[in-house]
Order: structure tokens, then sequence, then C-alpha cells
């Protein structure tokens, strides 16, 4: 009995730097992001701060450039989500077949990854670009823009543009991930299938889109998390103009660019307290998911 | 159909997509090394080219030349670096503790810990800043390693936690029963024999905090504390009309090449940890 005593004094030990920073950087700050949201404040010293409850969140409902970002975010999450899980699940099964250079293809898949979201945005921008742009010049070569149409620089081709790096990036990554998930389904299923004279779509959706469903889950939850804060790929594309601003991008003008010269940090607190309930929505699912899965 | 036609057919589908996967990869990588190497007059040329054609350097000095991408590159090893080896520290420490010794309320730690990597770094954004400013801590490194440590201890501690769970625990049995204390059986047995998990989880730390964008263009407010992905966003011409798009290639090239080729090397090992954080939780 003493000796588990000593034990469990030493385990709170060492569970202890790791508390101590999440409780400090995380947990804290997003308390007081929630207080902070209660009140009428400002980052200039000479504004006092003044409570006013729920006012923050009735005035941000009626901002409308708060809906349109809203809009946005959700546009590009749907969009975006949905592409990189439709084009993830068919590069997972070409690349689940067996061919020679197998290898070098899954290495290369992770490139896109491990490029820095801020400089292959920066990679893209100069493609998209309006002069010797190579993207530019290949949507024009087919017709898809009309010559000297600036992509980055007019409403709705500059989401398409930004929804396109985010699934350039993400979905070889969501396609390894699925491809793990292939990989553990039994090879004698499908031998069995072949046997039974099933053809390759019934194969594909009896056996491969059933099996592989609570991996695809879990990867769309999770990617959904991510897509809903998006912030660079925005922010280093635009800057949030021509309306491509999401809820992160919008946020961070209330909290670093407003809120020195006037009352906005509260208000700005508030717009961060609804992302991170938006965002705790998904994750409860996720979360929920996972147990599922674990059962 | 014949069965060889089919065949065929396959084939060729399989080649097409395959190459489409690899266009789809490397071409921007590609399309950046490229333009790189180009002089300034060809990069705006009407009709570009898929080789430069008077190849030049002159990129890659200028970078250096006329901005400090240099100590860019100095502040985004030291914040990465120490972030990592802080997080691999305080992530084995509470891993072990958490897989393998006796302590109530195990769940709970292990959950709220777990909880911060759901956090939306923008929901902490403001009042973070705040606490940062108060501490003195903007414009200094510790203030961006220290929110760069909290993020990055969730995946760690689990991916660790898992790992220690499944060594053999006869041996941890062993030396205790040898007369070794804990500290020195973590020490001398357990994190010797978790070397390839440091090694994957100490990549994945270190690739985040390298990456990191928001934290950093918020933290560090002069150019001369910006690290690499900031410096690249801020990337300025002479006047805001003309963005010298050859350096700001080389400028990518130069810290992309480096992060490739770890990635390559460890790929196995960076696989399986990411799918063991991402699809196991």
């Amino acid at each position: 009995m003493k000796v588990k005593t000593k034990e469990t004094v030493v385990a709170w030990w060492m569970v202890l730097p790791a508390l101590l920073v999440i409780s400090i950087i995380a947990f804290f700050p997003l308390f007081k992001t929630f207080y902070d949201s209660f009140y009428e404040s400002s980052l200039r010293p000479d504004i006092e701060k003044k409570f006013v409850g729920f006012q923050n969140y009735i005035e941000l409902f009626k901002d409308d450039r708060f809906i349109a970002a809203l809009k946005t975010t959700i546009i590009f999450t749907i969009v975006s989500v949905a592409l990189e899980t439709a084009f993830g699940l068919l590069i997972a099964i070409v690349v689940n077949q067996p061919f020679k250079f197998r290898g070098v293809v899954r290495v290369a898949m992770l490139i896109p990854w491990a490029i820095p979201t801020a400089i292959s945005s920066q990679m893209w921008k100069w493609m998209f670009n309006d002069q010797g742009g190579i993207m530019t010049k290949l949507l024009e070569s087919l017709h898809l823009i009309e010559p000297g149409v600036p992509i980055l620089g007019l409403p709705n081709t500059a989401l398409w543009a930004i929804i396109a790096v985010d699934v350039w990036k993400t979905t070889p990554f969501m396609a390894l991930l699925i491809l793990a998930g292939l990989q553990l389904v039994p090879e004698e299923l499908y031998e069995a299938a072949r046997i039974d004279g099933a053809g390759v779509m019934q194969r594909f959706t009896k056996i491969t889109i059933p099996m592989l469903s609570s991996t695809i889950a879990v990867a769309l939850i999770f990617r959904t998390l991510d897509a809903l804060r998006v912030f660079d790929v925005v922010f280093i594309m635009t800057r949030g103009s021509v309306g491509t601003e999401t809820l992160a991008v919008y946020n961070r003008v209330l909290l670093m660019d407003r809120a020195f010269t006037g009352p906005w940090f509260g208000y700005g607190s508030a717009l961060s307290v609804i992302i991170f309930l938006l965002i705790s929505i998904f994750a409860i699912i996720y979360i929920k998911s996972l147990k599922l899965k674990l059962d | 159909m014949s069965s060889r036609l089919k065949r065929r057919i396959y084939n060729t589908l399989l080649i097409i997509a395959v190459i489409f996967i690899l266009v789809w990869c490397i071409f921007p990588f590609y399309w950046a090394i490229i333009s790189s190497l180009k002089p300034n007059l060809e990069l705006f040329d009407p009709n570009p080219t898929f080789f430069p054609k008077q190849p030049t350097f002159s990129n890659y000095v200028k970078v250096f030349q006329e901005r400090p991408f240099h100590v860019n590159i100095w502040n985004s090893i030291v914040v990465s670096g120490i972030t990592t080896l802080t997080t691999l520290i305080f992530g084995s420490f509470a891993g072990y503790a958490i897989a393998r010794l006796h302590m109530k309320g195990k769940a709970i730690v292990m959950s709220l810990i777990l909880a911060v990597s759901m956090f939306p770094q923008i929901s902490i954004l403001g009042s973070l800043f705040v606490i940062l400013k108060k501490l003195g801590f903007i414009n200094t490194y510790q203030g961006l390693i220290l929110p760069y440590v909290a993020i990055t201890l969730p995946l760690t501690t689990w991916i660790l936690q898992n790992f220690f769970r499944d060594l053999p625990k006869e041996i941890e049995e062993a030396a205790a029963i040898d007369g070794c204390s804990r500290l020195r059986t973590l020490f001398q047995i357990v994190f010797p024999m978790s070397a390839p998990g440091l090694v994957a989880t100490g990549l994945l730390t270190f690739i985040t905090a390298w990456n990191e964008f928001l934290f950093a263009f918020t933290f560090m407010q002069k150019p001369d504390y910006y690290t690499v992905p900031v410096a690249i966003a801020m990337f300025a011409g002479r006047s805001q009309y003309e963005q010298p798009w050859g350096q700001l290639m080389a400028a990518a090239v130069i810290v992309t090449v480096p992060l490739v080729a770890l990635v390559l090397i460890f790929q196995n090992r960076i696989i399986a940890g990411l799918s063991s954080g991402a699809v196991k939780g």
C-alpha cells in the first residue's frame, strides 16, 4: 500500500509539467476569452472595460461581415472536405494496387503535407498570378476563364483557388489515412466475392465502402475540425478580400487590428467563443465516433 | 471482352492514375524550383517554359542579401528545436505515468491533455497575446516556444503513451526487483527502448512547430524575430505592387528541401505516428 502511494506521488509529479503548460497556455486563455466576451473592452489602455452581458453576441449576429464569413467558412468546409474525401478514397484505391514504384508514389504523397501551408500558399499564389502564372495559363487555354482575369482578385474564382490549394495539400494525406484502413480489409473477402462472380463495382460498394466507413468517418470529422478554423491559406492568398474572409480571418482582424484602436476586443472574444463552440460540436461527434470504434 | 484486353485497359488506367497522382503531389514543388532558377524576364514570359532557358542562382543570393532570411531560418531552428526537446521530455513523463504508474484520475488527465488538441488556436489567440504581453514575452523565443509546447503536447503524449503500453512490462519489473528506481528505469531502460517512438513523435512535433503560422505571425512582430513561414508570408518587394516572385520561390525551396528530405527519410515512422494519432485519436 505504501509503495502504491509513493508511486502515485511520482506519477503526479510526472504529469505536472504537461498539465501546467496546457493550463497556462490553453485552459486559462480559453476561460479568459469566455470571460472577456461579456465585456466591452479594448487593447487601448485608455478605453475602460465595461460589462455588457450578451450584447457582443447579439451585435455579432447583426454584423453582415460575420454572417458573410460564416457562410464562406461553411462553403469552404463542405466543398473542400467533400472533394478531399472523394479524391482521397480514389487515390487510396489506386495506391493500394500492386505496381512498380508503389513505394515512391506513397512517399511523394507526403510532400504536399510536409510543406508548410504558408509556403505552399505562396507557391500557389504564384501559380495563380495573372502574369506568368502557370495555372492561370492552363485555365485560360482550357477556356475555363477569360484571358486577363485575375483569379485571386474576383470573388468567385478566388474562393475556388483557395479551396484548390487546401484540396491539393490535404487529399494525399487523407488518402494515406484511408489507405491504412484499406490495408486492414482482408484479401479473402475480395477473393470470395470474385469467386461468387461479383464485379469491380459490386466489390467496391459491397466490401470496400462498408469496411472503410469508420476510417472515412473519422478522417472526415478530423478534416472538418481543421477546415472550420482555416486561416493560413486564406490569409496568405487573399488577406480575406473579395468575399473569401473566413471566421478565423475576421476574428484575427477584430482581436489584433481593430482592438488596438477601439472597443473591439470583447467583440472579437465573442467570435472566438462562437468558433470554439462550433468546433466543439464536431469534436464531440469525433470523440463519440472513436468510442464506437473501440467497442 | 477478352481478359487480355481487360488487363490492358486496367494497366493503362492504372498508369494514367499513378502519373496523375505524382504530378499532383510534385508539380507545385517542381514549379517553385524552376521559377526560383529563372531570371526575372523569363519569369513573366507569357509562355512559361518547363525548364529555365538561362538558369541563374541570383535569386538564392539575393534572398540573403536583401532581407534577414538567414535570421528567420535561425529563429525557426531555435524555436522548433527547443519546442521539440521540451515536448518530448514533458510528453514522455506524462505518457509514462499514464501508461504504467498507479494513479487515480488517469483518464481525466489524458482527456484534459487531448482536449487541447481540439482547441482552435484562434479561440485563445487574443487572451494568449494579452498574457504573453504582460509577461514581456512578445518578440521573444519563449513567447513562441511555450504555446508550441502546449499545442504539440497532446499528440506527443498520446502516441508515446500508446508506445509505452506496448513495451514488455517484464523488463521494467525485473529492473524494479533489482532495486532500480523508477526514474532510473525510465532513463536507462524505457527511453532507449522507445527510441523509434521518440524519433517519430519528435519529428511530428518539429514539423508542426516549423510550419506554424498564426501564433508566430501574432507573437513575433518584428522582421528580425519572424520565423520562416511568417517571413515568407510577409515577403515584399520595394513597392506593394512588385512581388519578387523569383526570390520568394528561392526562399520557399531553401526551407522546403530539408523538410522534404527529412520526411522522405523517416516516411515509415511518420506515417505510423500520424495514423496512430489521427485514426486512433
